[in-house]
């Protein structure tokens, strides 16, 4: 696996950290993270819960002081410029941060005014964001009354509002159903394109990450690997297939003297990975020497790439016999939903 | 500078809005001083009647309820800066070019403009405690409203930077506030206590915070001999010397500064 960071080098990066820590008391947090994100990339961290990812968005958002390293974000240290940075970004957080008091273009407005917009632009603008995103004929409902999806939508309208070079989407799609979260990044990368938008993102859904131009997975603070997400999934040498069989410690050990493939074991099913599976399967089977009682072949995804890099899934700390069976019914695209 | 001005009316424009559009918050913040009003005077009046001096009762009162309506909606505003915490708005706020003092400012001033609002509903009820008004008496209200508005959300705001839940909040608030309100001459005059009573009353800030609204609303009430005598019901008396108006004020107006900038450096050092 290639540890190495591409940077995109023909601009200047929007978003640059080098040895970014944070810790909290004895707890190390972030253990320094370096990366550079490009102007109009949509950049994700990928990783599970408790891996840094918000901590690290955190920072970069000025809302918590960096233990050590440093960034600059639109091109102002983070630290020592911190409203310019501010100006100069969208967040939509992890947690909701409407006013459901408020109406919906009530909260819009709080912000306008917030970021200190001229009337003029800002009622063009409310306008314009509130269409997009299919809230217009809704604007003057109190938020409490919005649908989860609702609220995501208006939290991201609210915070591009201010025309911001660089949108920070902390688990944009939490808790939404998939519907939801499909329309939600129908929505991001649509805006994207208008916008000429830079999107940095954290999220643990596999898909999501998909869509990211590059992505960095990242584990106990520390980024393990940084790519495209083709090319990480590439680097895992070829489809993953994985066996169901009677005593899962002999097909490994097996599948390792025969073919000097190394596999992964969970409950009476062993995983590897194999370029063009399937050939390669078929042949397996008629040589094998114990029985198997079923065979799933797949693209590999961003978890497996998690689960090679750190021996551990990103949705479960060990996947049990359960989980792995659904490994079996379930095509990559939809596994995130059954959580 | 101009982000920490501009922070200053957003965040006191939200508290306005917020108390407008929740009717039951409006209710409670006008209703519950009325109610105060009516059953104290009500119940009271055949029981006490006539304080020394020859002043009613009801119309010592009358002042005192409206200071006392004034500094609890500003020790309130502390808890919609945990409230603000609680639903993840405070972040939105945070994360945006405003600055922090401004931040605090804003919410100070948003109590103070809720309060005047308090005090004026409840000085329209003059006639019905047989109070005279004048416009002289209006104009002199509004800016002590306001420092003492100022002054207590400097105190609730200190406290609200620290406070993660409102539940904690409520017990403090109720814990420190409302024995200091009993004990600030809203119900009895200061001057003529049990001696540990006194001391306590006379060391509360907020006692010349009430002092300072009661002089001003009862200014045609009070008979002038009583200010001159050992135990005058208006005016906080200290080592013989009675206080002025601009001294309670001035009380209350220094110690609100402090806390307020002691309010500003908490809610700081959060982020």
């Amino acid at each position: 696996m290639s540890h190495e960071q591409k940077t995109p080098s023909t601009v200047a990066p929007v978003i640059s950290a080098a040895g970014l820590a944070r810790n909290f008391g004895h707890t190390r947090a972030v253990r320094g993270v370096s990366f550079d994100v490009a102007e109009g990339e949509v950049f994700g961290f990928l990783g599970p819960n408790g891996a840094g990812k918000t901590t690290t968005i955190s920072m970069l958002c000025t809302l918590l002081a960096p233990s050590a390293g440093e960034a600059t974000v639109a091109g102002y240290d983070i630290v020592g410029r911190r409203v310019e940075v501010r100006r100069s970004i969208g967040l939509v957080f992890q947690d909701p941060t409407l006013d459901e008091y408020l109406s919906a273009i009530q909260n819009l407005r709080f912000h306008a005014y917030a970021y200190g917009m001229p009337r003029r632009i800002r009622d063009e603008r409310i306008h314009e964001l509130m269409t997009l995103m299919e809230l217009w004929d809704r604007r003057d409902a109190s938020v409490r009354e919005y649908s989860g999806g609702m609220k995501r939508r208006l939290e991201i309208a609210r915070g591009l509002l201010h025309h911001p070079r660089i949108l920070f989407l902390d688990e944009p799609t939490l808790g939404l159903d998939p519907q939801t979260r499909h329309r939600i990044w129908e929505y991001v990368l649509d805006l994207r394109q208008r916008e000429a938008l830079t999107i940095f993102l954290t999220t643990h859904y596999m898909d999501e990450a998909e869509n990211c131009g590059r992505v960095a997975i990242i584990d106990e603070g520390e980024i393990v690997a940084l790519d495209r997400p083709e090319v990480l999934k590439d680097s895992l040498g070829g489809d993953v297939v994985t066996l169901r069989v009677e005593d899962s410690e002999a097909a490994a050990a097996e599948l390792l003297a025969s073919h000097g493939l190394s596999a992964d074991l969970a409950g009476d099913a062993v995983s590897f990975s194999v370029p063009q599976a399937e050939e390669f399967v078929p042949e397996l089977i008629r040589s094998f020497p114990s029985k198997i009682l079923a065979v799933a072949i797949r693209r590999p995804t961003l978890d497996d790439v998690f689960l090679s890099l750190t021996g551990r899934s990103i949705r479960g700390e060990s996947p049990d016999n359960n989980q792995q069976l659904r490994r079996f019914v379930n095509t990559p695209g939809m596994r995130a939903q059954t959580r | 500078m101009r982000d920490s001005l501009r922070g200053i009316w957003v965040i006191a424009y939200r508290e306005l809005l917020r108390f407008f559009r929740e009717r039951s918050r409006l209710a409670s913040a006008l209703g519950m001083p009325i109610i105060f009003l009516i059953v104290f005077s009500e119940g009271l009046k055949r029981q006490i009647g006539v304080l020394a001096m020859g002043v009613d009762f009801v119309k010592f009162m009358y002042p005192g309820i409206i200071a006392m309506a004034v500094f609890i909606n500003a020790v309130f505003s502390g808890l919609s800066v945990v409230w603000d915490r609680e639903i993840g708005f405070l972040k939105e706020v945070l994360v945006s070019p405003l600055s922090r003092s401004g931040v605090v400012l804003g919410k100070a001033v948003g109590a103070s403009a809720i309060g005047l609002i308090q005090a004026l509903v409840m000085l329209a009820l003059a006639p019905a405690f047989d109070v005279s008004l004048s416009l002289k008496i209006v104009l002199e209200l509004i800016p002590i409203v306001i420092v003492l508005s100022l002054a207590m959300a400097g105190f609730g705001l200190l406290i609200g930077s620290r406070m993660r839940s409102q539940q904690g909040f409520q017990v403090l608030v109720q814990m420190v506030v409302f024995p200091l309100t009993f004990l600030a001459g809203v119900f009895f005059p200061v001057n003529n206590v049990p001696r540990w009573m006194e001391i306590v009353s006379k060391l509360n800030p907020l006692t010349y915070g009430v002092d300072a609204i009661r002089r001003i609303v009862l200014a045609g009430e009070v008979p002038r001999g009583t200010l001159a005598s050992s135990h005058p019901i208006i005016g906080v008396t200290m080592f013989g010397h009675t206080t002025t108006t601009i001294e309670d004020v001035a009380v209350v107006g220094l110690l609100g500064a402090a806390l307020l900038v002691a309010a500003i450096f908490s809610f700081n050092r959060q982020v």
